[in-house]
């Protein structure tokens, strides 16, 4: 065990995961966070706290991940090198990992011109890969990226993004083995529309045997609309939705329900796929939905690890 | 070459406005090339400035000189009866040339005209790309000469973020994906290998962050 996580031991023993994701309030409202524990507490392993996702500032993730501890939902505390250099990751993780967080998602984060505050400087003093590398260092070498040693090290399960539906293509199973190569533990996919590009990218890291060295956890959003639908096709960078998935949005008489069957199916794709070994909900501000996705797709009741 | 874009009238006007022998003093080397602050710029400022002065009944001596380059003391000291006819003297250079002038100009008002943006080139007449930051560690022997540093939003150094689609950034659709054209130009030279391994973090040190820069070449320094 390298951490010894709850998501770490249902993957371990071969299990189909289930994880999801909690946005944090852009205020100091800890009830909102409670709030969404209750829903899923009970369906799902584990679920991610987003770093002030599209750069629009929230409650901290470490601090909203120590929420979830309190109210028995283990956490996966997302950190992006946007806003952090190394010293401060280095020192949020060491906190984290003392309050008890298991689970971390290392990301780059989405550019601050999306967010609220376009006008702060960025960081990117290191990037997801190399944030991944630092902290497989940091649990298994006991070393800061400095050299430095330290006596009690973080011990977290790593984990990153992938994205089969960004540019360009050829470079995405490379890029995979890259981040395995950095030391990473589990990866959760960009939300997956189409599914038969999501397949050529898993049977390539197959064939390369990459399946074998990381758990891979499918993404699924819910959709609400057929303009949501639209909405990522066209404006969210590096997504994918296929027209058939707009009609069927568009011609549904209850869409919200057509977005919550589609998602069932598409997750019941995955449970069929070789190299999946779990899969990642993220129904934003959509979170009570988690339930019924996860209870229709046959994943209940969880397993105790 | 350096790039620099006028600044705006009115925050122009308002350095000004408490003087009347103004030296408007362009340079003629990378800002004459970038189009925002030669000998003709200079011109056009004079004018729109003489203009003003009339309009709002001042009765301005607008001088303009351009020298050909702000940023070497020679060139700067030449100029030296120029400057001393003038009250204020606003200098169209970039950043570096306004701090020569106003080290050895001490006792003057020297203003800056430009607001200097970056280090480019041209990618079609009328538009500068930027493409160098002076990280003090060039890799782009690696990357097929495209800087991901300065062309990457992100700097990354391990490949293209998840954003990327279409041969775009995810910051724009006007932007292109740095690390999209690195993997066709490396593609082409069949040098795929170094994005295909692990680049450990950059030390910024040699890039600004380690506090201000100094070049030194020992063997040419007279003391
Ligand atoms: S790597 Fe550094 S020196 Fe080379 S082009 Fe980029 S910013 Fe300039
Ligand atoms: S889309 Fe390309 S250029 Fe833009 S941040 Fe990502 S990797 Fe860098």
């Amino acid at each position: 065990m390298k951490a010894g996580s709850n998501l770490e031991k249902i993957l371990e023993a071969g299990k189909f995961a289930v994880t999801s994701e909690i946005g944090p309030p852009k205020s100091a409202n800890a009830n909102v966070i409670r709030k969404k524990c209750g829903m899923l507490k009970g369906f799902v392993d584990a679920a991610n706290i987003t770093d002030n996702q599209t750069a629009i500032v929230r409650l901290s993730s470490i601090a909203a991940a120590n929420i979830l501890l309190q109210e028995g939902i283990e956490p996966v505390a997302q950190m992006t090198v946007r806003d952090r250099n190394r010293i401060a990751i280095q020192s949020d993780l060491l906190g984290a990992a003392a309050l008890g967080v298991k689970n971390v998602l290392c990301l780059s984060g989405d550019h601050q011109v999306f967010g609220n505050h376009p006008q702060s400087k960025n960081v990117f003093d290191i990037d997801s890969m190399q944030l991944i590398r630092m902290l497989k260092d940091m649990r298994d070498e006991k070393k800061f990226e400095c050299g430095d040693e330290m006596d009690v090290e973080p011990r977290l399960f790593l984990g990153a993004a992938a994205n089969p539906f960004a540019d360009p293509f050829e470079f995405r199973v490379d890029r995979l083995a890259k981040k395995i190569d950095a030391g990473v533990d589990f990866i959760q996919t960009q939300g997956i529309y189409d599914v038969p590009r999501f397949e050529k990218w898993l049977n390539e890291a197959n064939d390369r045997g990459l399946t074998e060295k990381v758990y891979i956890l499918g993404g699924v959003i819910p959709l609400k609309s057929a303009g949501a639908a639209k909405y990522i096709k066209n404006k969210v960078a590096g997504m994918m939705v296929p027209d058939e998935v707009i009609d069927r949005m568009k011609n549904a008489s209850d869409a919200k329900q057509e977005g919550i069957k589609i998602a069932i199916e598409t997750i019941e794709q995955l449970k069929n796929m070789k190299g999946v070994h779990g899969v990642h909900v993220m129904a934003i501000e959509w979170e009570e939905k988690v339930p019924e996705i996860v209870k229709e797709s046959g994943l209940l009741p969880r397993p105790t690890a | 070459m350096i790039v620099g874009d006028r600044k705006p009238m009115d925050e122009i006007l308002e350095m000004l406005e408490p003087y009347e022998n103004i030296l408007i003093l362009g340079c003629g080397t990378c800002v004459t090339v970038c189009l925002s602050g030669g000998e003709r710029e200079a011109a056009i400022l004079a004018g729109q400035l003489r203009i003003w002065g009339k309009k709002e009944g001042k009765n301005l001596n607008i001088m303009e000189h351009t020298i050909q380059r702000q940023c070497e003391k020679e060139w700067v000291d030449e100029m030296r009866g120029h400057v001393e006819k003038a009250d204020v003297v606003l200098s169209l250079a970039c950043g570096v040339g306004v701090q020569l002038v106003a080290e050895m100009y001490e006792e003057k008002a020297i203003y800056p005209g430009l607001n200097t943006t970056f280090m480019g080139y041209p990618v079609v007449h009328g538009t500068w790309l930027e493409n160098c930051r002076g990280c003090g560690n060039c890799v782009l022997a690696h990357t097929g000469g495209v800087c991901p540093i300065t062309r990457c939003a992100k700097s990354l150094l391990n490949g293209p973020c998840g954003g990327s689609q279409d041969g775009k950034c995810e910051i724009s659709k006007d932007t292109e994906c740095a690390w999209q054209v690195i993997y066709e130009r490396l593609k082409k030279k069949d040098q795929l290998d170094w994005m295909n391994s692990y680049q450990p973090p950059r030390d910024w040190s040699t890039a600004g962050d380690g506090g201000p820069r100094k070049s030194v070449k020992i063997e040419e320094v007279i003391d």
